[in-house]
């Protein structure tokens, strides 16, 4: 009744373009996750920039939007990968469908490294709307001469974050709980790390605290590539060197432990043999 | 060449063995079923066979491959219907069928597909908006969408109501013209008498019988029973026929030799004046056979 097309072996590179294009329709297909990712930080935006005015901070010798437009265009970043990705691949994992494509010649690595280049491809996109908006409308300024730190800055920070959100996607019994997990640790974690509050006379504990973690590392990095008072092509290399350390950790932890079939809400051996024998 | 040949599988869960020496051959182009109640340990092989899971002891080889490591030139060869699968439910029928089968090297025209399963009025419907049924029908389509060589179907019909089972039966019949090899679990006994040629009967991880949905179990052998029941008057002491016993209120005959033994108690029904009441000879059904295989000690 029918017939084959017969085709060419598609290459890694075919695959891997292949999935990362079917992981962006996905993306713009979940109007949540789009909103959180690309509309959510800019109403920060306009809000923060609304309370406070527009105004040089006498601190820092920049404007409030000066400041916040390289912050949460990091913080968007961030929800594009480290959320974005624990949420869709334990999602995912809930489903089956991590499993189904184990079943395919998709080979594993070539998946994840789809999700995660759609992943870094959008919030490629929220970092260029973020700071598109705060040049047009508040005066941000961009500079040439650290164009390429930002860019590199954003490469190696959003690397992290999506080792960090295979990470969560790896530990997180299921898709349910993974937004508690987001959440819970990135939305505390930014309040610490400049993103919210300018940096004025903060407590000794927020300084040390947000040092620990690698989202005050991103957004400094990022913010000062774009800092007018500052000189220099601006890549902070300490700040790089720790976001590196927390990817690579994550990377590892997340390979060990990554699971292809649904965790069902248990986890461990039991696990599978109680479903087994209920399935035959 | 046989497309999978299985020898001494083993596999276990802590103290628990799900498959416990399995052996099986499977030759180019047939259906085999393997049939069995759950937790027999059905899908446990199938993972196996299908490179989901790794293996404890024994030989498994599918189209030449050990699917425990065959990767991506195995899996361009199998197609996979899973029992729980899913498919992002964002996507259309179409755009899932064109994304699935951009992976593999051969394809099938995605409208065939769509047409063999029955979903033309769904086609760049969203999966979201797809009953469970069609759903399922979907399921197929994407495990066939690679022109697999060999196809695994996990139970392709459990929880269908019988019109749904027998359309997804339709279905099922279409691709074995194909020429497909095809591996079916079901805990189905009608299923896999209407779909398979060959049935392996799987029982607490262990193949207990194997054949076709004739033979199995010695169907075609085993023995012929007759039952009757007599009128008030007639003496069943004079029946000139041993081993008679009663079963319901029936009389009850086991025999080898059907046609003998009707003659001689048809022979001496016509010659006492009596009529046998009730007269039936039956064959074990291919259900009896089953549930005596997998019968509870």
């Amino acid at each position: 009744m029918t017939t084959e097309i017969r085709v060419r072996r598609p290459t890694i590179p075919e695959l891997l373009w292949g999935q990362i294009k079917y992981q962006n329709r996905i993306f713009w297909r979940t109007p949540i996750a789009a909103f959180f990712t690309l509309v959510f930080p800019l109403m920060l935006l306009i809000l923060f920039t609304a309370i406070f005015g527009n105004e040089e901070i006498e601190e820092l010798g920049v404007t409030t939007a000066q400041f916040f437009t390289p912050g949460l265009a990091v913080f968007a970043a961030v929800s594009a990968t480290y959320t974005n990705l624990a949420i869709g691949t334990s999602i995912s994992r809930d489903q089956g469908i991590l499993k189904r494509i184990r079943g395919t010649p998709v080979p594993p690595w070539v998946y994840i490294a789809g999700r995660v280049g759609s992943a870094i491809y959008i919030a490629f996109l929220s970092i260029v709307l973020m700071m598109g908006v705060g040049m047009i409308f508040y005066g941000v300024e961009l500079i040439p001469r650290t164009v390429l730190s930002a860019l590199f800055t954003f490469f190696v920070g959003t690397g992290c974050f999506a080792a960090l959100g295979m990470f969560v996607a790896a530990i997180a019994p299921n898709g349910d709980t993974t937004p508690a997990i987001t959440n819970g640790t990135l939305l505390p974690v930014a309040f610490i790390s400049d993103i919210f509050f300018p940096p004025v006379d903060p407590p000794t504990w927020m300084v040390v605290a947000g040092n620990v973690f690698p989202l005050k590392h991103f957004a400094v990095a990022f913010r000062d590539a774009f800092d007018p008072t500052l000189t220099g092509a601006q890549f902070h290399w300490p700040e790089l060197g720790i976001l590196s350390i927390w990817g690579v950790a994550a990377a590892v932890i997340a390979l060990r432990f990554f699971k292809w079939e649904p965790k069902a809400g248990e986890s461990g051996r039991g696990a599978s043999v109680r479903r087994d024998e209920g399935r035959g | 060449m046989a497309v999978i040949e299985v020898s001494g599988l083993v596999k276990r869960y802590g103290d628990l063995t799900a498959v416990d020496g399995v052996d099986l051959s499977i030759e180019a182009g047939e259906v085999f079923a393997l049939l069995g109640p759950n937790g027999a340990g059905k899908t446990t092989t199938v993972e196996i066979l299908e490179g989901h899971r790794t293996r404890d002891e024994g030989h498994v080889a599918v189209l030449g491959f050990d699917p425990a490591g065959g990767g991506r030139e195995y899996r361009e060869r199998i197609g996979i219907v899973l029992q729980d699968g899913a498919v992002e439910r964002e996507l259309s029928v179409r755009e899932a069928l064109q994304i699935y089968g951009s992976v593999y090297p051969r394809r099938l025209p995605v409208d065939d597909l769509i047409e063999m399963v029955g979903l033309q009025s769904k086609a760049d419907a969203r999966i979201k908006t797809l009953s469970g049924g069609q759903q399922r029908r979907l399921e197929l389509a994407l495990g066939l969408v690679g022109d697999p060589d060999l196809v695994f179907l996990d139970e392709p019909t459990t929880g269908f109501d019988p019109s749904a089972r027998r359309q997804a039966w339709q279905v099922l019949e279409g691709l074995t013209s194909l020429g497909k090899t095809i591996l079916l679990t079901t805990h189905y006994m009608d299923e896999a008498q209407h779909l398979a040629g060959r049935i392996a009967v799987i029982d607490r991880g262990r193949i207990v019988a194997e054949g076709t949905p004739e033979t199995l179990g010695g169907r075609d052998e085993a023995v012929t029973r007759i039952r009757f029941a007599l009128p008030p008057d007639a003496k069943p002491e004079s029946i000139p026929i041993r081993g008679t016993r009663m079963a319901n209120g029936l009389i009850e005959i086991e025999t080898a030799s059907p046609t003998r033994t009707l003659h001689d108690l048809t022979s001496w029904a016509v010659a006492e004046g009596i009529e046998l009441e009730r007269l039936e000879l039956t064959r074990p059904s291919l259900e009896d056979i089953y549930l005596e295989l997998t019968r509870d000690d």
